[in-house]
């Protein structure tokens, strides 16, 4: 039990430290506009190679993963909240989980 | 009390965003919890792991280094190089804050700082204050504990079809967040599109199969942000 608890412990700290550091050194702004621009970009550039290939496989099958990427994509063009996308898209999938 | 009636509206703005966030961590979680539970950990300790670390890939790494007994440095190496990215994401975070953060908030804002919370938080429009970041971290965090816990106590609660459909729910407001971004900024669009050009690189090319997730991320981040940047600066 002391190995788990101090595992834990690490995991927990080597988890911490990357998100803490840059938050509480950093606390001006950044001078440069290429370090502004690309600091901007990040977020854009995290979420596009999370979403992609990842929701092909979100699901059990690539039927019901495209069922419901196509139903989000849609969703979102029609200016949908976000839970209300994230919800459209699992009903789709269920659906297609239970037709394919 | 102008003042304390903005925290409450940011607050609750951040319950409502985050609230998908929750569902989708939900059923990733409820998966950690089966496998925690399959290593022998007990439902609790299961969810001590993921109240304290609050991360997928870092966890699921670092559950298999438990269960082969690995040593605590082999197990602190990995799991900090997988959550690298974190320091991109937090200095990212650390240009947007309010100027009403103070710096002990900043201690709690952090520990919030994942994939999904810190996309979210960096695409509302404004500053952001510690109010919405803390509503928009309380229930991803109880999602992401309660999955665990139930995961790994009861294995299977929902009916298949769904459980496996909810698989889908944070892909589905990843796609709510970038369509309308990729709509108001060409910038926006090259980047991501590069972004996901990579991505898709790494994951289909063989010659990336060594690559970890985390690994991936920070490439494709580096590379298109910096492009980006490169040829659209001072863009907002």
């Amino acid at each position: 039990m002391g190995y788990i608890l101090s595992a834990i412990l690490v995991m927990a700290l080597v988890t911490y430290l990357p998100r803490v550091l840059p938050l509480t050194l950093f606390t001006g702004k950044l001078a440069s506009p290429f370090w502004q621009s690309f600091l901007a970009y990040v977020p854009y550039a995290v979420l596009g190679a999370m979403t992609f290939p990842g929701i092909f496989y979100a699901t059990e099958s690539l039927p019901s993963a495209l069922l419901g990427t196509l139903t989000a994509v849609i969703a979102a063009y029609s200016k949908q909240s976000l839970l209300t996308v994230a919800l459209c898209a699992v009903a789709a999938a269920a659906i297609g989980n239970l037709l394919f | 009390m102008a003042l304390s009636h903005e925290i409450k509206t940011e607050f609750r703005q951040g319950l409502k965003d985050g609230t998908p966030i929750a569902l989708g961590y939900f059923a990733v979680s409820a998966a950690f919890g089966i496998l925690a539970a399959g290593i022998g950990l007990s439902p609790s300790i299961a969810m001590l792991i993921s109240v304290t670390n609050l991360t997928s890939a870092g966890q699921f790494a670092g559950l298999t280094l438990i269960g082969g007994g690995s040593s605590l440095l082999e197990i602190g190496v990995t799991v900090l190089i997988i959550n690298l990215r974190y320091l991109l994401m937090s200095l990212s975070l650390s240009q947007r804050l309010a100027p009403s953060v103070k710096f002990y908030q900043r201690f709690i804002m952090a520990h919030g700082i994942t994939d999904e919370i810190f996309t979210v938080a960096s695409l509302k429009e404004g500053a952001v204050s510690f109010g919405y970041m803390l509503g928009l971290m309380l229930l991803p965090i109880g999602g992401w504990s309660l999955g665990t816990y139930l995961g790994a106590a009861v294995t299977n609660l929902l009916p298949f079809f769904l459980q496996d459909a909810l698989g889908i729910a944070l892909y589905g407001m990843f796609i709510a967040l970038l369509i309308p971004a990729i709509r108001q900024s060409a910038a926006i669009l090259v980047v991501v599109v590069i972004a996901i050009a990579l991505s898709c690189l790494f994951f289909y090319c063989p010659l990336f199969a060594h690559l970890s997730s985390g690994a991936a991320i920070i490439i494709c981040t580096v590379i298109s942000a910096g492009l980006g940047a490169l040829i659209f600066p001072k863009e907002e």
